[in-house]
C-alpha cells in the first residue's frame, strides 16, 4: 500500500524532549551550559531540519538525540523509551535498534566491502549471517548501489559512499534517520542525489528524518525547520520547498 | 567468527607491521619449543637406551675417599678403584648384609676378570676373556643358557666353565660338549675345565662379531678364579638385584649406609652405592633443569614480544579511533569493541605462536641430528606453546582493547 504524500502523518511522537539541559564540566570552575532547556517533539514520519550556526549547540543536541550522550537535566523519550535513565549498554542497544546515523564524513569502515558495511549494525544486533546478507543486498539495491556491493570504500566516490552509509543507517529498521550535514562533503550535484534519496525514504517508507545542517537552502526542503541559537530553539517554521521535491 | 575475519582483515592491511610484531612471539615460542624439545628428546633417548639394562640394579663400589666437592671427584666416585685387600668388602660384611636385608635381595652378583687367553682350533684363533663369577651374574648380565647350567655358588673352587655356543661348536663340532673339557691357560699353566654349560653368544650376528671375530667370554667360578690367580680375598665391586617390589631409593640408601658403617675408620676408602635408575634420574633432573633455565631465558623474549604486541595494538587503536566511534554509534557495546581487539591481539600471537612452533621443531630437529639422536617433539609442549601464546594475546591485548572500549564515541567520531 502506497500512502499519498498529502495524507497527514500519524501523530505518534518519536522524539519527545522536555527541558533538556546539557552542561559540561559540571561542578568545576569551567562549568559550561550548552543547551538551556530544549523542548522538542518530532512525530513519526516527519522530516525535520535543525539549523544553526556553529557554536549554537547543534552538535550537542544531535549527540543527545543520537543517544551518544545523555542530558544533564530534562526528559528524553525516543520511540517511547526513556533515554535519560538508560545506562551505557542500553544506550548502545537503542542506537543499534532505533537510530540510523548518517555522517558528514560517511564513516564507512575501511578495507571492508559495501555489503559488510551495511551488515555491521545487524551484526551488533546478532542477526544471523544469511539474513544479514539478504537485507544488506536489498538495501544496497534500494540506494542504487547494487553493482558496487563488493567494492571497498576507497573504490567508491563520495556520493556512492554516502548512499552506502544511508543503506547502513536503514539496516535495523530504525525509528529515525539522524543525518549530520550529510551533504557537507559533497558537490552540489551529488548533494542533490543524496537529498533525493532522503526524500524518497521519507515519502515511500515514511522514515522519520532529522537533518542537522547549517545550510538554510537545504533545510527548506524539510517539512519543519527549527533554528537553534545559543542553546535554545529560537524559531520554528515550515520549510518553503517541502513537498516540492520528489524522491 | 566475524571477529576473527575482522582481525585477519586488519592484519592483512598492515602485513609488514603484523609480521614484525609477530617476530617477537615467533622467536620466543621457537626458542622455548626448540630447547624443551631437545631436552625432552635427549632424556627420552637416554631413558630408552638405558632401560632394559637392569636399571634398578644396585652397584656397590669401593671408592677412594675424597675431601673436595670438586665436580670431577664426584664423577670419579662412580668409577671403581683398585683398593688393597684391607679396603675390600669382606665375605663377613656380605654375609651380614644378606642376613640384614633378607627378603629384599633377589641376587648378589660379583665378578673378577682374570685376563684373557687364546685357543687355537683348526688354525683359527679364539680369543677368550676369563671371568670369575658367582651365580648372580647370570641375572645381572642376562646370560642365556643354551644347554647345561650356569656357575652355582657351591661350585667354589671346582674347575668348571661356561662357554659360548660359538666356541662350543668349534670345540666339539658334532657332540654335546657338556662333560668334556676345555684347556685354558692361566698365568702360564694350562688347566683343564669341565664344560658344564653353554650360553648363547650375545655378539653372534651383530657387528661386533665382524669387528672382533671368535671373541667370547668363558665364565668360571669366582673363588676358583681368585685361587688360581692368587688374587685378593674380598670384593671391590658388587651388583645387587633388589627383589621385585622393593623401593629402589630406600634400598639404595640403606645399602649405602650399611656398607658405609664398616668404613668410618678407613681413611682412604669408602663405598659408593648407585643404580642406573638414580643416575638416570639425576641426569634427567639435570637436563630438565638446564632446559627449563634456558627456556626461561627464552621466555623473556616472549615477554618482549608481548609488549611489542601491546604497543602495536595501541597504535592500531589510535589509528582506528574513528572506526571505533562509528562502530559504537552503530550499536557496538563496549564489550563488542573489547572482544574485537582482544581477538585481533590473540590472532597476532596465535599466528606467531604457530610459526614459532614449526620453527622451534625444525630447530630441535637440526639440533638433535647434530647431537646424533632423533627429535621427539611432544604434543604437550606444542599445546602449551599455543595456549601460552594465546594467553600472551589476551594479557597484552586486554589493556589496549579496554582502552578502545572506553573511548567516548563523541570524541572518537570527531577524531582526525
Amino acid at each position: 500500500m502506497i500512502l499519498h504524500p498529502l495524507v497527514p502523518t500519524m501523530n505518534k511522537p518519536i522524539i519527545e524532549m522536555k527541558g533538556i539541559v546539557k552542561t559540561y564540566n559540571l561542578g568545576k570552575p569551567n562549568e559550561l551550559e550548552i543547551l538551556h532547556g530544549i523542548d522538542l517533539t518530532v512525530d513519526a514520519g516527519e522530516f525535520v531540519a535543525i539549523v544553526g550556526e556553529s557554536g549554537s549547540g547543534k552538535s550537542t543536541l544531535m549527540n543527545i538525540i543520537g543517544c551518544l550522550d545523555r542530558p544533564t537535566h530534562g526528559q528524553y523519550h525516543l520511540d517511547g523509551l526513556d533515554i535519560s535513565t538508560a545506562n551505557a549498554r542500553q544506550l548502545a542497544s537503542i542506537r543499534n535498534q532505533k537510530i540510523g546515523f548518517v555522517f558528514q564524513t560517511f564513516n564507512l569502515i575501511g578495507r571492508t566491502t559495501a555489503l559488510k558495511n551495511v551488515e555491521l549494525p545487524m551484526l551488533y544486533a546478532h542477526i544471523p549471517q544469511a539474513k544479514r546478507t539478504q537485507r544488506a543486498k536489498q538495501l544496497l539495491e534500494m540506494v542504487g548501489m547494487k553493482d558496487r556491493m563488493k567494492h571497498q570504500p576507497n573504490e567508491l566516490s563520495g556520493g556512492q559512499k554516502q548512499r552506502v552509509a544511508i543503506a547502513r543507517a536503514m539496516a535495523n529498521h530504525p525509528a529515525i534517520l539522524l543525518a549530520d550535514e550529510p551533504t557537507g562533503a559533497l558537490d552540489s550535484a551529488t548533494s542533490r542525489t543524496v537529498m533525493d534519496l532522503f526524500h524518497q525514504l521519507h515519502r515511500q517508507q515514511h522514515m522519520t528524518i532529522v537533518l542537522i545542517t547549517h545550510s538554510q537552502a537545504l533545510s527548506e526542503e524539510a517539512q519543519r525547520i527549527l533554528t537553534l541559537s545559543d542553546g535554545k530553539i529560537i524559531h520554528e517554521r515550515k520549510g518553503s520547498k517541502a513537498g516540492e521535491l520528489n524522491g | 567468527m566475524d571477529n576473527i575475519l575482522l582481525a585477519l582483515n586488519a592484519l592483512r592491511a598492515n602485513k609488514m607491521r603484523s609480521l614484525l610484531t609477530m617476530l617477537g612471539i615467533i622467536i620466543g615460542i621457537a626458542s622455548v619449543i626448540g630447547i624443551t624439545t631437545i631436552g625432552d628428546s635427549l632424556s627420552g633417548y637416554i631413558n630408552t637406551t638405558m632401560s632394559g639394562l637392569g636399571a634398578s640394579n644396585l652397584t656397590v663400589n669401593v671408592t677412594e675417599k675424597s675431601e673436595s666437592d670438586d665436580f670431577l671427584d664426584t664423577l670419579l666416585m662412580f668409577a671403581p678403584s683398585s683398593p688393597s685387600e684391607k679396603d675390600m668388602i669382606t665375605q663377613s660384611m656380605l654375609d651380614q648384609y644378606q642376613t640384614t636385608f633378607d627378603g629384599y635381595i633377589q641376587d648378589i652378583a660379583y665378578s673378577t676378570s682374570i685376563g684373557s687367553t687364546t685357543l687355537t682350533l683348526n688354525n683359527t684363533d679364539y680369543h677368550l676373556t676369563l671371568n670369575g663369577v658367582n651365580a648372580g651374574i647370570a641375572h645381572t648380565e642376562s646370560i642365556e643358557l643354551v644347554t647345561g647350567r650356569f656357575i652355582r655358588d657351591d661350585d667354589a673352587t671346582r674347575k668348571v666353565a661356561i662357554i659360548a655356543d660359538t666356541l662350543a661348536t668349534a670345540l666339539y663340532p658334532n657332540i654335546d660338549p657338556l662333560g668334556h673339557t676345555i684347556e685354558l691357560s692361566i698365568l702360564g699353566s694350562t688347566i683343564p675345565f669341565y664344560i658344564v654349560g653353554v650360553y648363547a653368544d650375545p655378539n653372534a650376528n651383530t657387528p661386533m662379531a665382524l669387528i672382533m671375530p671368535n671373541q667370547s667370554t668363558v665364565y668360571i667360578p669366582y673363588e676358583c678364579a681368585i685361587d688360581l690367580t692368587y688374587g685378593n680375598q674380598g670384593y671391590s665391586s658388587l651388583t645387587i638385584v633388589p627383589a621385585i617390589g622393593v623401593d629402589n631409593d630406600w634400598f639404595l640408601d640403606s645399602t649405602q649406609k650399611f656398607f658405609e658403617s664398616y668404613y668410618y675408620r678407613n681413611d682412604s676408602h669408602t663405598v659408593t652405592a648407585y643404580s642406573l635408575d638414580t643416575m638416570l634420574e639425576s641426569m634427567n633432573d639435570m637436563i630438565n633443569a638446564v632446559s627449563i633455565a634456558i627456556a626461561c631465558i627464552a621466555a623473556i623474549s616472549l615477554l618482549v614480544g608481548g609488549i611489542g604486541v601491546m604497543n602495536i595494538m595501541l597504535v592500531s587503536i589510535t589509528e582506528r579511533t574513528r572506526e571505533i566511534g562509528t562502530r559504537v554509534a552503530l550499536g557496538a557495546r563496549p564489550m563488542d569493541i573489547r572482544v574485537q581487539f582482544v581477538v585481533e591481539s590473540i590472532i597476532i600471537c596465535l599466528i606467531g605462536g604457530m610459526i614459532g612452533m614449526v620453527l622451534g621443531i625444525a630447530l630441535a630437529n637440526v639440533g638433535t641430528s647434530l647431537l646424533g639422536f632423533a627429535a621427539s617433539p611432544s604434543l604437550g609442549n606444542c599445546i602449551m606453546a599455543i595456549s601460552f601464546s594465546m594467553a600472551i594475546g589476551v594479557f597484552f591485548g586486554y589493556y589496549p582493547a579496554n582502552k578502545a572500549a572506553k573511548l567516548d564515541p563523541i570524541d572518537a567520531l570527531r577524531y582526525e
